[in-house]
């Protein structure tokens, strides 16, 4: 038969669904632009009329107060960019630290869910179910509160073999005074090594079938080769002590009540939701796979790597993800602790500056890089590891 | 088959908690090669008695032998027996995250200490004798279930075992697909390897087996040759289930 | 090989598995390891346990005796820091002789709650009623009308304006969230784009934002001359927020709709509003709602953060009952772990609903 091209489609009619979508989409948008021109004139009246100045010019302009903690050298004189800049560090601090500490914690309460020992379970559980039913602030404040009530003044600081030492000023640790930047680069170059060693093992086991240890030589590589970043750096042995004054405990790291109570808090109350995500990944596997795999001969070691974890860790990373964006999402209570993370310096910069739209603009804008960026990388990885169904 | 005793129940005893008495005194021996078919009505212990056979379940009493090893606690002895005793299962129990060929080279790489190159081979040779060797490179989810289970048969085969225990292996698929994986089984049947399947396909067990059991509630009811079971039952029981399942 | 067949009765086990000495040793003795823990965890208990049983309860105060608290401090807890602020706490700035209005109003909202959570009250005057409930909590707590006093909206607080925050704020977002879910899925790119913006936004940043945006920006965006009150600002933030997080599971739902459906509701020439109304919607929004009880409980904990826009909420009405009254300030810690237990109490009678729930609804797909 002779090939006939489609028949061509009317011009247009009224009773299409492609124009009735189009005028649909048309209304809608033209009323969403009409609301958002009505909102931005208002808004400009608003604040011409109470004098409110807008603009970005005010980020240059002098700050004019204090910080409590920073992460980088800041004085009152600054601009109020370098400000809430400190901020964004202060939160980034707390929000890496958090999540590292409560992904620990919280793998570990998931996995005692299905300990042997009742207790443990139970424990568990009520761990859970306690840090779970309870609201984030409620618990910061509390940890904020029992800091500052429970701990001895700074004059008469616990302190732990004369190197640690616990008051109301805070936590002061000893930490080296040089050589950390190469140690750590130490540390990095034996990373690589250590992940062409493993490989190189792999490659080994593919072609005889001997399996050895994967950890230890990795390990010791990557010691060896901090131990030299540590050589090259002159082999420092000077560490910033801290030493009980009169007054106050000098010297060493200090992290401030204030910081302790957020990451604290922080910690806690996420690894609650991390083991769930915990749970359910292990008990998604199910038990089918681990009998085809002992039927098999694997013994539970292999059993863990090769069969559950896979597939356990493709159920539980993306929810794990949502929940490290909690934990940087909820950072932005330190305001109500006095902790100086990017909320609490923006809502000092409005209260001084007046420039509320700029400065909520700036936190939305901080908070949404961070989640969309996490985002984008939950999709990618979700593809690459989706298990291939028809 | 020869008269050698590959698997021997010796009073065997299993209870699940305190009360329900799963296996009762159960006496079996099974010879190198034979071909047995295990049925009876469900809940009768018909997949608890293979499931004791490599120790995905525990017996509380009596002795359970196989290939000379007996089945206790030890856990050494348990390993020795699973490399020996290859299962399929009802749900195939495919590994999702892993290829068709990765399923079949596991457990030969990691238990077998066997260099990749030859456990692809074995296991392309696997492949080919269940007839499915072109899917060897796709994903267990992207195959039919009749496919999947071939594919699970393989996987069992690759280790070589002395006994093959098939728990309901059609019993979850669709009914165009069943044949295709009885033929598969049928075929193994004939190269001399011992067989122990739980089914109910009773064309399957005329055709393929040496003996057919016939277990309810927990005990060996009746065993004889296929003809004598089928068409001149013994014990009312017997009758009572064939009836069931032969009448439609 | 015709045996004859003799039946053998069901004997027990001769190991027993059940029973208290079996538990006990399979699940706190079972190995070295196991016992290891066991005993180290009952020696945690005996060790932390009297001390801090002496101080909660033993050595306690609880009448409302200030000096009897002070001479009792770090010794034994504070109860009557609760005994006499316990008002204060749960009903905030609110007049104190009106304190009945506050009670009754969130009983009758905490009771209409209930109600909703019932399978057999799942019709549509539900709504009707929730309307009502709504009418009748505004009218008790402002007043101005059948002889009651009228008080301002900044003067409620406490646990009526927890309660009330939540519940309006999620009845108000259900709408708000179907629209954004039914938009999210479209056909139509424009529809389309302003969902996930309005839903990408509001999830990637923290509600203090959205608060702060409700607080500072929602007055500028009024016509000129426009009052807005704290509350309305509140509520308006807490319902966006809500809505973005809602508008997401609901899209789940309709997601895991099968196609099938949609399609049996084409061939029956029904239009697209009919089906979303009679078929898609009802079975979708039954099929969330474990997941939207989680949401529920989310919200309610959320707005505890009110208190950092001043709204006396528990903790804010807490802090001012303390901060305001010297003599009773220092026992704050005690404060602190009743709001905590009315927090608990509520949060986790709505999770086990959920799990409830959930069992109810996979007991029905069961065949």
């Amino acid at each position: 038969m002779k090939h006939q091209p489609p028949p061509q489609k009317r011009a247009w009619s009224l009773n299409s669904s492609a124009t009735r979508g189009i005028i649909f989409q048309v209304l809608t948008l033209s009323l969403v632009l009409a609301g958002v021109w009505f909102l931005w004139h208002n808004m400009q009246e608003n604040m011409r009329i109470r004098g409110i100045e807008s603009g970005w010019d005010f980020l240059g302009s002098t700050a004019g107060f204090d910080i409590g903690e920073t992460m980088i050298e800041y004085h009152p004189s600054e601009s109020y960019g370098k400000a809430i800049w400190v901020g964004v560090l202060n939160t980034l601090k707390v929000a890496v630290i958090g999540i590292v500490l409560t992904t620990l914690v919280g793998v570990l309460i998931g996995v005692g869910r299905f300990s042997r020992n009742a207790l443990v379970r139970g424990l568990c559980y009520g761990y859970v179910e306690l840090f779970r039913n309870v609201p984030i602030l409620l618990q910061l404040l509390m940890w904020y509160l029992i800091f500052i009530e429970v701990l001895p003044p700074s004059n008469e600081a616990w302190n732990v073999a004369g190197l640690f030492f616990l008051s109301k000023g805070g936590l002061s640790f000893p930490f080296p005074t040089d050589g950390v930047g190469q140690v750590l680069a130490g540390a990095a170059i034996g990373l690589v090594g250590a992940w062409f060693w493993r490989d190189r093992k792999q490659k080994h086991f593919e072609l005889t079938g001997q399996n050895s240890n994967r950890i230890w030589g990795p390990a010791a590589l990557i010691l060896m080769f901090a131990v030299a970043g540590w050589a090259v750096a002159g082999m420092p042995t000077a560490w910033n002590v801290p030493e009980q004054l009169i007054f106050m405990v000098d010297g060493g790291v200090a992290a401030t009540p204030e910081f302790m109570a957020v990451l604290v808090g922080l910690v806690i109350y996420t690894a609650a939701f991390i083991a769930e995500v915990v749970r359910s990944g292990i008990q998604s596997v199910s038990a089918g796979q681990v009998e085809a795999a002992l039927a098999l001969g694997l013994n539970q070691k292999q059993n863990m790597k090769l069969v559950v974890l896979p597939q356990a860790l493709r159920v539980i990373i993306p929810p794990m993800t949502n929940q490290y964006l909690n934990l940087t999402k909820n950072s932005s209570l330190a305001v109500a602790v006095g902790y100086p993370d990017v909320v609490s310096i923006a809502n000092t910069t409005i209260n001084q500056s007046g420039r509320a739209v700029e400065c909520i603009a700036i936190i939305m804008l901080v908070y949404l890089t961070t989640s969309l960026s996490t985002s984008a990388f939950m999709n990618w990885y979700n593809q690459r590891m989706a298990i291939k169904e028809r | 088959m020869s008269q050698e005793t590959i698997i021997k129940f010796d009073k065997v005893n299993k209870w699940y908690g305190d009360d329900f008495h799963v296996l009762r005194d159960i006496d079996l021996d099974v010879a190198k090669g034979e071909r047995i078919v295990v049925c009876g009505p469900s809940g009768s212990g018909k997949s608890t008695l293979i499931r004791c056979i490599n120790r995905l379940e525990e017996h509380q009493q009596g002795h359970l032998t196989v290939d000379g090893i007996e089945l206790t606690d030890d856990v050494k002895a348990i390993d020795k027996v699973r490399k020996n005793v290859g299962m399929v299962f009802q749900q195939f129990n495919l590994f999702p995250h892993l290829s068709v060929l990765e399923n079949l080279t596991l457990s030969p790489m990691w238990v077998g200490k066997m260099p990749k190159k030859e456990a692809e081979e074995r296991a392309m040779q696997q492949l080919e004798r269940v007839r499915i060797a072109e899917q060897a490179a796709k994903f267990p989810l992207q195959l039919s279930g009749g496919q999947q289970q071939r594919v699970a048969i393989a996987r069992a085969l690759c280790l070589t075992p002395k006994i093959m225990l098939f728990d309901e292996p059609t019993s979850a698929l669709d009914p165009e697909m069943i044949k295709e994986v009885l033929d598969v089984i049928v075929e193994l049947a004939d190269q001399g390897i011992t067989m122990i399947c739980v089914t109910h396909e009773m064309g399957f067990a005329k055709a393929v087996a040496d003996r057919v059991i016939f277990m309810d509630q927990g005990q060996i009811v009746e065993q004889n040759t296929p003809e004598a079971f089928f068409n001149n039952p013994q014990n009312e029981r017997s009758k009572d289930f064939l009836s069931k399942i032969l009448g439609h | 090989m015709a045996d004859t067949f003799i039946p053998i009765a069901s004997r027990p086990s001769p190991v027993k598995v059940t029973g208290f000495v079996p538990w006990v040793q399979g699940n706190l003795f079972a190995d070295w390891r196991s016992s290891l823990t066991t005993l180290f965890v009952i020696g945690l208990v005996l060790y932390v346990l009297p001390g801090f049983a002496n101080w909660a309860i033993f050595n306690s105060v609880v009448r409302a005796d200030a000096d009897a608290c002070q001479a009792a401090r770090g010794v034994g807890a504070c109860w009557g820091v609760v005994t006499e602020k316990y008002r204060l706490i749960l009903f905030g700035r609110y007049p104190y002789e009106d304190h009945w209005r506050p009670l009754l109003a969130t009983s009758i909202m905490v009771g209409g709650l209930v109600l909703s959570c019932m399978r057999y009250f799942w019709k549509p005057w539900l709504v009707i009623m929730w309307f009502g409930v709504l009418a009748v909590f505004f009218t008790l707590m402002g007043g101005g009308v059948f002889g009651l006093e009228p008080v301002r909206t900044d003067l409620w607080g406490g646990l009526p304006l927890t309660v009330m925050l939540a519940t309006l704020s999620i009845f108000l977002a259900f709408p708000i969230a179907i629209m954004v879910a039914l938009g999210r899925r479209s056909n139509l790119p424009a529809i389309r784009s302003v969902c996930i913006v309005y839903i990408e936004l509001i999830r990637g940043v923290p509600l203090i934002s959205v608060l702060f945006m409700a607080s500072f920006m929602f007055p500028l965006f009024m016509p000129q001359g426009m009052p807005i009150d704290v509350l309305v600002r509140v509520v308006v933030g807490i319902t966006l927020f809500a809505a973005a997080y809602m508008a997401e599971i609901i899209r789940g739902g309709l997601q895991a709709l099968p196609k099938g459906q949609l399609e049996a509701a084409d061939t029956l020439g029904l239009s697209y509003w009919q089906t979303q109304r009679k078929i898609v919607l009802p079975q979708a929004l039954a099929m969330t709602v474990p997941t939207m009880m989680g949401n529920f409980i989310s919200i309610f904990k959320d707005t505890s953060l009110v208190f950092i826009v001043s709204l006396y909420e528990l903790v804010g009405a807490m802090s001012l009952a303390l901060n305001s009254d010297v003599n009773w300030r220092p026992f704050k810690i005690e404060a602190y772990l009743f709001i905590t237990l009315v927090y608990f109490i509520f949060c986790i009678s709505m999770s086990r609903y959920s799990l409830w729930v959930e069992k109810q609804l996979s007991v029905s797909k069961a065949r």
